[in-house]
Parts: C-alpha cells; sequence; structure tokens
C-alpha cells in the first residue's frame, strides 16, 4: 500500500514513474492512493503496474468517483480510504489529512460513507482511526467493529498498531480481513516474519 | 523471439503481469491482433473489468475464433481463466465456451466478504506441468467477486467458505483464478513452469 498523502492536499496525483520503479520489483499486491480524481488518473496509475487504487479525499469531493472506478475497472480495483475521527456526534469523516493545515472535516457520518461507498461499487474500505494513528496503544477496535457491521466488503484496519498483540486482537475482536501499519515495520519495532508467526500461532490463518 | 504473447483485452493493468515475466528473464509481447496471437509460441489472456466488457472486445477485436481455435499453450489469468468457460453471470453473457460449467457470483456472508481478497493455499492438486515444484499448501493471492464451479477440468480447487476452481485445464487452455504476478515465488513458479510448456 503506497500512500503519496501530501497529493490530494497539493492538489497533484501520486507520481506514476515511482509506481512503475516499485511495480517492477515487487510481487505481492500493490495498492496506490494519492490524489486519483479521474478515471484517466486511475487508469494511468494501473498501467504503471499497480493492481489497485485508493481514493479518499476525492471520493468525499465527488462520490460518483467511486461508480465511475468500479464500471470501468471492476468493484475489485477501487479501495475506499477512509480517516475517521470520533467525535461527540459520531465517527466523522476527515479530507486532506496529509497536510495539517488543510485536514478538515468532510460533514459525512462514517458508518453511513461506509454504506454509500459499497452501494457506489467500492471493493474495499480501508479505515484509519485518526485518534488511534501514531500512538501505538493498538487499533481502534470498537470503532472497527462499528464499522465491520455495516461493512460487507474487505475491511482494512489502519492506524495504533504498536505491538504483535493489537494485530492478534483486531483480528479477532473486530473481525478486520486485514491489519495495515507503517511506522513499526519502517523502524523495525515489528519484525514482519516474527509477528506472521505470532499471528499463525493464536490461530489466525496468516501465509508466512 | 517473445515467450509469451500477453493478449491485450482493452483492459488497464497489463504492466504487473509484464514486469514478472521481466523478473523471470522472459521477452513479451502485448497485441490484439489475430495473426500475431495466432501464431504465438504461448499465449496469455489477462483480465481486469466485467465479463461483458473482456467478451465485447474480444468480439470487437476478431477474436473469439482465433482464441478457441489455439493448440499452443495458453493461460486465462483472474477474469481470462473466466472467459474460457460457456457463460458468466457477470453481466450474463456467452464466453468463450472451452470449459464447459458457468461462472456464478460469489455470496457474501458475515464471515466472508466478497469481492474475494486476499492469500489462500490449495490443499490439493491434480499433477500437472503448471503446478510443478509448488510445495506442500502454495498460498496464492485472489481477487475477485466471480468463480467458476469444480467440475471435471479442475486442477486443484481452492476454499473460500466454499470450495471453487483456482486451477483448471483442458488440452492447451489452462486458468488460474489467482493472480500469479502477486503471488510471491509460488506465483513466479507457475510462470516459469508455464513458460517451459
Amino acid at each position: 500500500m503506497f500512500y503519496d498523502i501530501t497529493a490530494s492536499p497539493e492538489g497533484r496525483s501520486v507520481d506514476r514513474g515511482w509506481v512503475q520503479r516499485v511495480a517492477r520489483v515487487l510481487d505481492i499486491p500493490f495498492c496506490v492512493a494519492g490524489g486519483i480524481r479521474t478515471v484517466a488518473d486511475a487508469e494511468a496509475v494501473l498501467n504503471a503496474g499497480a493492481e489497485k487504487i485508493s481514493i479518499n479525499s476525492p471520493a468525499l469531493a465527488d462520490p460518483d468517483l467511486i461508480d465511475a472506478l468500479s464500471r470501468r475497472f471492476g468493484a475489485q480495483c477501487v479501495v475506499v480510504g477512509i480517516d475517521s475521527q470520533r467525535t461527540p456526534e459520531g465517527y466523522r469523516a476527515y479530507q486532506f489529512t496529509g497536510d495539517p493545515t488543510r485536514s478538515r472535516h468532510s460533514g459525512r457520518d462514517v458508518l453511513e460513507w461506509v454504506r454509500e461507498a459499497q452501494a457506489r461499487g467500492a471493493g474495499e474500505i480501508v479505515l484509519n482511526c485518526m485518534g488511534s494513528d501514531g500512538v501505538r496503544n493498538g487499533y481502534d477496535i470498537e470503532q472497527l467493529c462499528a464499522v465491520r457491521a455495516v461493512c460487507h466488503v474487505p475491511l482494512v484496519a489502519s492506524g495504533g498498531a504498536g505491538a504483535s498483540e493489537h494485530f492478534a486482537a483486531v483480528f479477532t475482536a473486530a473481525r478486520v480481513d486485514a491489519a495495515l501499519a507503517a511506522s513499526v515495520f519502517h523502524t523495525g519495532a515489528i519484525a514482519i516474519p516474527g509477528l506472521k508467526r505470532a499471528l499463525r500461532s493464536a490461530g489466525i490463518e496468516v501465509r508466512l | 523471439m517473445t515467450d509469451a504473447l500477453i493478449i491485450d483485452s482493452g483492459g488497464a493493468n497489463l504492466a504487473s503481469l509484464q514486469y514478472a515475466f521481466a523478473r523471470l528473464g522472459a521477452a513479451t509481447r502485448v497485441s490484439a491482433e489475430p495473426d500475431v496471437i495466432a501464431a504465438a509460441r504461448r499465449v496469455i489472456l489477462p483480465g481486469v473489468g466485467s465479463a461483458a466488457d473482456a467478451m465485447r472486445r474480444l468480439r470487437a477485436a476478431g477474436l473469439i475464433g482465433v482464441l478457441t481455435g489455439l493448440t499452443q499453450p495458453l493461460l486465462g489469468i483472474c477474469l481470462g481463466m473466466q472467459l474460457l468457460f460457456e457463460h458468466s453471470a457477470e453481466g450474463d453473457v456467452e464466453c468463450l465456451g472451452i470449459l464447459p460449467q458457468r461462472v456464478y457470483r460469489l455470496q457474501p456472508s458475515p464471515a466472508r466478504p466478497v469481492p474475494h481478497m486476499g492469500w489462500n493455499y490449495l490443499q490439493t492438486a491434480k499433477v500437472d506441468p503448471l503446478l510443478e515444484g509448488l510445495g506442500a499448501l502454495p498460498y496464492f493471492y485472489f481477487v475477485h467477486g466471480y468463480a467458476a464451479p469444480v467440475g471435471p477440468f479442475t486442477l486443484a480447487p481452492v476454499e473460500y467458505g466454499e470450495p471453487f476452481s483456482a486451477v483448471v485445464r483442458r488440452a492447451n487452455f489452462w486458468g488460474v483464478q489467482f493472480h500469479p504476478e502477486r503471488s510471491a515465488a509460488a506465483g513466479a513458479r507457475v510462470l516459469a513452469n508455464f513458460l517451459s510448456l
């Protein structure tokens, strides 16, 4: 999963040359996100070697984009990413979160948005719980459970991974299909082979 | 000499397949020309998009008779495998009819979201040159919302709530439901095996 998180706030699209260089050496699934605002943007990223594209801020700005991408490339190709914040009124979707100065409330309720995105043809949802993102205290299981209850396509948990137990907990308690993490892998705080073995011994099916 | 010809079925996403062959040192060419396809050493039928769209594009390119008449090895990947069957529920469309049976829509359940996206292993497989050297329980990456039933031409089933065909073969026509180009070492082995057919 490659996120060019500043692409949307900066009004540009993810660098295709970069996608191509990664795709040449990568032999596992490759999903790319960042400022994909049109079917043509998506086609360029797919032609560069990605096999799924993820849209977040552009989908909030133009929900019809989900329908158009799903019709053209199939639901399996279209991931909708959601940056969700707990508020007193419920979970709310945020836009342009790649730039703290531009990050803003989209006005949408997350559970409603998850329902709508699926109805429009999203084939996968990545839920980034902003309150737990970067804190490494574990995934927001309560929120993920609420989204799981309305999400019938694959659901990927994001935000909060700090220890192997956090992964096991989110798979078991929130029944997500995948758990995403970045910083703990980048810093080497969690080694992927060890994590996979720990998950398998916890009874979670994983490819070693 | 081109090792494998990839049919340009009009969808995007041929790049990851081309890169996978390049990693194996194989030369590929992309074409939708009937003469070029008929003369190829080996043929890949990829597929992204819907069955109805893909069949329309193959028909418009004049490729239906060319494909069903091929005698060299052909490998259908994902939707490309499903197109080998007689019919698909995706757009209610007649397909190439090389394999009997009909492709159906996977039904979601609480424990089984659809599309099916993820790594699943093959529990059993018939002996076949395409599947040589994979070891026990090889994992492959699947991304699909439709599936082909297990039938007489199934080489390996896979289980996702219910069993369906992961690998099929009839004579010189092979098909895989998973994406070998995204299935790490096991996928590379399948592509390498195909190149030695």
